[in-house]
């Protein structure tokens, strides 16, 4: 692949998606796009490269930034997050909505599902004192393809059992071929839907929760800054954000800090101060 | 350091998870089936034991039921780490009081992903 068309596509990719890809990359891209070239009967990718010039936001580009995603999720995934969540993050929200005994939480980036699905679980199992409450999870992702994957909620025996307990695995899963299927129901616990980070979050609505984990580290300041203080708005006084093990608001967005003890656990500066229940 | 019972006919299975465990700080005992189980336990009950099903002369499951069954004994976490990978064995295992249960084939980050889940690790 010439540098000219490096340029190009890494550019494409960075402005409709924030996707950050250093020239050390070069070669993921000839791998990943090799595919989508040959689908389209293109002679190679610079041919490919032609077309997405003469197209720059049709449904070419849609392709290549879906193959240029990072998909790697697990269930459970590192963990404590989730721990915190049923032991702390859920008990102060359902005495803090005992009101309106609606809670709303969005997986941001939510890849092939097993994040929501995690959560959903950790809900179904906690379903008595649940009883009356309205706890909607909406889940998104830039990519099509995987958000396909996440709603058909068909896993590997691999994928299942990376942080998955076999007691959940046995009571939420059934067998379908080597493959394992989630519950029906937990599916459509999950409201999945296209959305791209970088296009405004308005029509999302607010949430008392937001799950952001692992995606930030593919953008640069500039665009985890925007994210991040956007994300700040639609959130209440008292809610809650997730971000991955590598990732941290240091630097990058004096809108949220750290809770006390926590790690990729925040809350809103100067917010209601969820901070106290954690209290070190 | 913690101990850990490795039950499985094949040598070579019992060798790999050795390494495994060993690297994540276990010291490491080796029965080859069910029997050979029980009469380890008897001698040292260790506190976790990973087991296969299939196994000459007793079961993992028949192990575990025996071994379940015995009163006035420090309870170990116990693993299954077997091919039988469909639902009914994994039910089975559950009822018996398995705490976790690994399908074959296996690696370092699933067994330790799985002793961790069982809150052995
Ligand atoms: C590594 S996965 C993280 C999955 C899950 N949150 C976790 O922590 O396991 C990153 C996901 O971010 C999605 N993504 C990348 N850029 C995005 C953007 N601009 N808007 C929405 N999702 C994006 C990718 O499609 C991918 O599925």
């Amino acid at each position: 692949m010439n540098p000219s068309d490096f340029q190009f596509v890494s550019q494409l990719l960075y402005k409709r998606s924030g996707l950050v890809l250093s020239e050390a990359k070069a070669y993921l891209l000839e791998s990943r796009l090799g595919p989508i070239a040959r689908s389209h009967d293109f002679k190679d990718i610079t041919e490919l490269a032609v077309a997405l010039k003469g197209d720059p936001n049709g449904k070419l580009s849609e392709e290549v930034v879906d193959a240029m995603t990072t998909n790697e999720s697990f269930f459970f995934r590192d963990q404590s997050p989730f721990d915190r969540f049923n032991d702390t993050v859920l008990p102060n929200l359902l005495k803090a909505r005992a009101g309106t005994r609606k809670i709303r939480i969005w997986s941001a980036a939510c890849s092939s599902g097993q994040e929501p699905y995690t959560l959903a679980m950790l809900l179904n199992e906690r379903k008595a004192e649940m009883a009356g409450w309205n706890v909607e999870i909406v889940a998104t992702d830039i990519s099509q393809t995987i958000l396909d994957k996440a709603k058909e909620g068909l896993y590997s025996q691999f994928e299942v059992q990376r942080g998955l307990p076999i007691r959940l695995l046995a009571k939420y899963f059934k067998q379908v071929g080597d493959r394992w299927q989630i519950d029906q129901g937990l599916r459509s616990q999950v409201r999945y839907k296209m959305f791209n980070l970088l296009d405004g979050f308005g029509s999302l609505g607010k949430f008392d929760v937001v799950f952001c984990r692992n995606v930030l580290i593919y953008f640069d300041q500039k665009t985890k800054t925007d994210i991040l203080d956007r994300m700040a708005q639609i959130m209440p006084e008292d809610g809650y954000l997730y971000l991955g093990g590598a990732e941290t608001v240091l630097g990058i967005s004096d809108r949220f800090q750290l809770l006390p003890g926590q790690r990729g656990l925040y809350g809103l500066t100067d917010g209601a101060a969820p901070a106290r229940k954690f209290g070190t | 350091m913690k101990s850990c019972l490795v039950v499985d006919d094949s040598k070579v299975v019992r060798m790999v998870a050795r390494k495994i465990l060993e690297s994540l700080g276990f010291s490491v005992t080796e029965a080859a089936d069910g029997v050979e189980a029980l009469e380890a336990c008897e001698a040292a009950m260790p506190e976790v034991v990973l087991l296969d099903w299939n196994m000459p002369r007793m079961s993992g499951l028949e192990f575990l039921i025996e071994l379940r069954a015995k009163a006035d004994v420090r309870q170990p976490s116990v693993v299954f780490c077997t091919t039988e990978n469909d639902m009914d064995h994994i039910q089975r295992a559950i009822a018996a009081g398995a705490d976790e249960y690994i399908m074959k084939p296996f690696d370092s980050d699933i067994l330790e992903s799985k002793f961790t889940q069982a809150g052995i690790i």
